[in-house]
């Protein structure tokens, strides 16, 4: 007899943006799957062009509302590598200190908000709040604690305004941090707790040959720069991303996707830069690491909740590091006079490797824009994680198969509005 | 109302970056609390458990900019007893907008390696263009704690105050000396709505805008004076075609110009 299974999910929840998922099995082998992303192109790298270059980290934060900062960031970085200014190190800790921030912001929302509940059998947080209202509500307080970096930094949490090319509009005042330091022995206390309940959490089995990509540094974590580096032996200059990371089409689809060299999929974020660089987590973390016998690498893309943890605690510990020593810098931008050429930069978005390129033309106006966005580059992971998963969803219960699928794309924080670069995918498996 | 007599809230996006739905969730402190008077009966942002309308209460994001969200829009408002609009992209078009101004099958050609896999219309609009909005809220992003009040109030069956006059007023409020005046920077506050707490000029830079035209503003002698300031002609005119660009009160203005 034969068995055929169809799961649908329409519409994606607790992902940022719209996508959706079908597969279809048939005597427990994989005869159709799709995950297809119908988030409106907004065409950014089109009506970049004719802007000026001033303009391009206001305009990019818009690509995405959850990590504006990362936008703000790579642009920055590629735009002043094209009028050839290199931030002090007093800027680039500021720098630092407010994309801190939104990892933290980012990742308590996805961990707590959008991808736990699967782990514990609820809808959403919300549901979540009314049987563990302190897990929920310390993480708000967690989630606050990075909004408000951004929001003293910045401005706003959301799309800040101080961030330009040379640095920032302004920088806080000497005694403008200091509110950060208040609760801080709770905020950290949350941060390090949230490792252990991720630790505790149960894990679907999975595991997948996987070639991890991350920007790598010899003394720091990555985060403002580095060389790109895979578990895999990648290790080339930011500038050289389009050569390593190509972007492949196949006929059966639309999708911007890209692959090593065109022919393997990669995974870039929070779990591929513990696995690259969990040496340079902050001490505290490391420690913590062992003591809860977390060992490296983390290959079950489930667990990318655990390195998510792990990266909040890094994050809240050398963001008050940052606070604590905190002097406003001699001068809160550096100012280069326009000029034609090309630049190109990466910076860590939480969701992982944010690629830029802006070409402009004498007078600052750009001429040509490329931006290639994390989520477009782990699409085909995502793919081959549920084409790994597929035949076990054959004895599973409908729905229970359906929310499994999509906890699977979940584990990795898919931001699709970040990705209307790739619009719809129809994989065929025979 | 639900069965326990609570608000039905939705909250739909359309083409957008998700940054004002961010703010429903960044209500921090008042999240929890709101989650217990209202009964969040759809918001894809926030959990997987869709129901269907009839809801309350609608908080509308992103612009519309595809076929099917033409019609998502429609039956939203035929599902909605309130519909709010938030956001610059709800509001006025958004970024995104600025296709409108040019052609969408060139935009298709540079962005995509296939673009005729793409649907997308020629134009990025306001959902007031489409159904009929009972109430918008500016900003790029909105502002989180104007969100706050005007759900309480609707909660209340109170009719929420949304200022209508120009950004100016906060910035004097807050103190932080004219950006223009002093430091002779481009800014757009003078026609720009209030509503953001004047965050850019006390970060001392210009107003851009992001919650769009005021009430009934007069842009045309603000760009006539910031050039005669010495500001380039062409940067001013930008900072009003930006997020809020294609809001009819400053597209028509600008248009004169080119």
């Amino acid at each position: 007899m034969s068995m055929s299974k169809e799961i649908k999910v329409e519409y994606l929840a607790r992902v940022e943006g719209e996508g959706s998922l079908h597969i279809k099995l048939k005597d427990g082998k994989v005869e159709d799957l799709s995950l297809r992303i119908f988030e409106p192109p907004r065409f950014f790298e089109a009506f970049l062009v004719g802007r000026s270059y001033m303009e391009v980290p206001d305009i990019t934060a818009r690509i995405c509302g959850i990590c504006p900062v990362a936008y703000q960031m790579s642009s920055a970085r590629a735009l002043e590598k094209v009028v050839g200014l290199d931030v002090p190190d007093d800027v680039r800790k500021l720098r630092k200190l407010l994309y801190l921030g939104e990892y933290i912001e980012s990742h308590v929302l996805h961990a707590y908000l959008l991808h736990a509940p699967d782990f514990l059998g609820y809808e959403s947080a919300l549901e979540m709040a009314k049987d563990h209202p302190d897990i929920v509500k310390a993480a708000l307080k967690l989630k606050q604690w990075g909004n408000r970096i951004m929001e003293i930094i910045g401005g706003r949490s959301v799309h800040p305004v101080s961030p330009r090319v040379g640095g920032f509009h302004k920088a806080p005042g000497g005694d403008d941090l200091s509110p950060l330091l208040t609760n801080l022995d709770e905020t950290k206390r949350t941060a390090f707790d949230a490792i252990d309940w991720a630790m505790g959490l149960k894990y679907p089995d999975l595991d997948r040959d996987t070639e991890y990509v991350s920007l790598w540094k010899k003394d720091e974590y990555p985060m403002l720069d580095g060389r790109i580096r895979s578990s895999k032996g990648i290790d080339v200059p930011e500038e050289d991303f389009e050569k390593v990371c190509v972007e492949s089409q196949v006929s059966y689809s639309t999708a911007r996707r890209y692959m090593i060299r065109g022919k393997t999929p990669y995974v870039v974020g929070p779990q591929a830069r513990v696995n690259l660089n969990h040496e340079k987590l902050a001490p505290e973390v490391q420690d913590k690491a062992r003591e809860l016998g977390i060992s490296f690498p983390i290959s079950n893309p489930y667990k990318s909740i655990i390195a998510r943890t792990l990266e909040t605690a890094h994050s809240v510990i050398e963001a008050e590091k940052i606070i604590r020593e905190y002097r406003p810098p001699a001068s809160p931008y550096v100012k280069r006079e326009p000029r034609a050429g090309e630049g190109a930069a990466i910076t860590e978005a939480p969701r992982g490797m944010l690629f830029h390129r802006y070409s402009i033309g004498p007078d600052g106006i750009v001429k040509k824009a490329s931006i290639v966005s994390p989520t477009s580059q782990n699409q085909t992971s995502i793919e081959a994680d549920l084409l790994e998963l597929a035949p076990k969803l054959a004895s599973m219960q409908n729905d229970k198969a359906t929310w499994l699928c999509e906890q699977t794309v979940r584990n990795y924080d898919p931001c699709i509005s970040c990705s209307a670069h790739f619009l719809k995918l129809d994989l065929t498996s025979e | 109302m639900s069965k326990d007599n609570r608000v039905r809230l939705a909250v739909y996006k359309f083409s957008s970056c998700d940054g004002c739905q961010l703010q429903v969730l960044n209500i921090e402190d008042d999240l929890l609390e709101l989650a217990n008077q209202v009964e969040v009966s759809y918001f894809m942002e926030a959990t997987r458990r869709a129901q269907p309308g009839p809801y309350d209460l609608a908080l509308v994001e992103g612009s519309v900019s595809t076929p099917h969200e033409e019609d998502v829009i429609k039956k939203a408002r035929e599902d909605s007893k309130l519909l709010v609009a938030i956001g610059a992209c709800a509001t006025a078009g958004g970024i995104q907008a600025l296709r409108n101004w040019s052609d969408v099958e060139l935009f298709k050609k540079i962005v995509y390696p296939r673009p005729e896999w793409i649907t997308a219309l020629k134009t990025a609009t306001p959902i007031s263009q489409h159904v009929k909005v009972d109430l918008e809220l500016m900003g790029c992003p909105i502002n989180k704690s104007q969100l706050v009040y005007v759900i309480s109030q609707l909660l209340r069956g109170k009719k929420p105050y949304v200022p209508t006059y120009s950004v100016c007023l906060e910035c004097k409020a807050k103190g932080t000396p004219c950006v223009v005046v002093a430091k002779n920077i481009p800014c757009v506050g003078p026609v720009t709505m209030a509503g953001c707490g004047a965050i850019c000029p006390s970060y001392g830079r210009g107003c851009y805008s992001c919650f769009g035209p005021m009430d009934d503003p007069n842009p045309k002698p603000l760009i006539d004076y910031l050039t005669t300031q010495g500001a380039d002609k062409g940067e001013v005119l930008r900072l009003l075609r930006m997020f809020t660009g294609y809001s009819e009160k400053f597209r028509k203005v600008v248009d004169e110009y080119e």
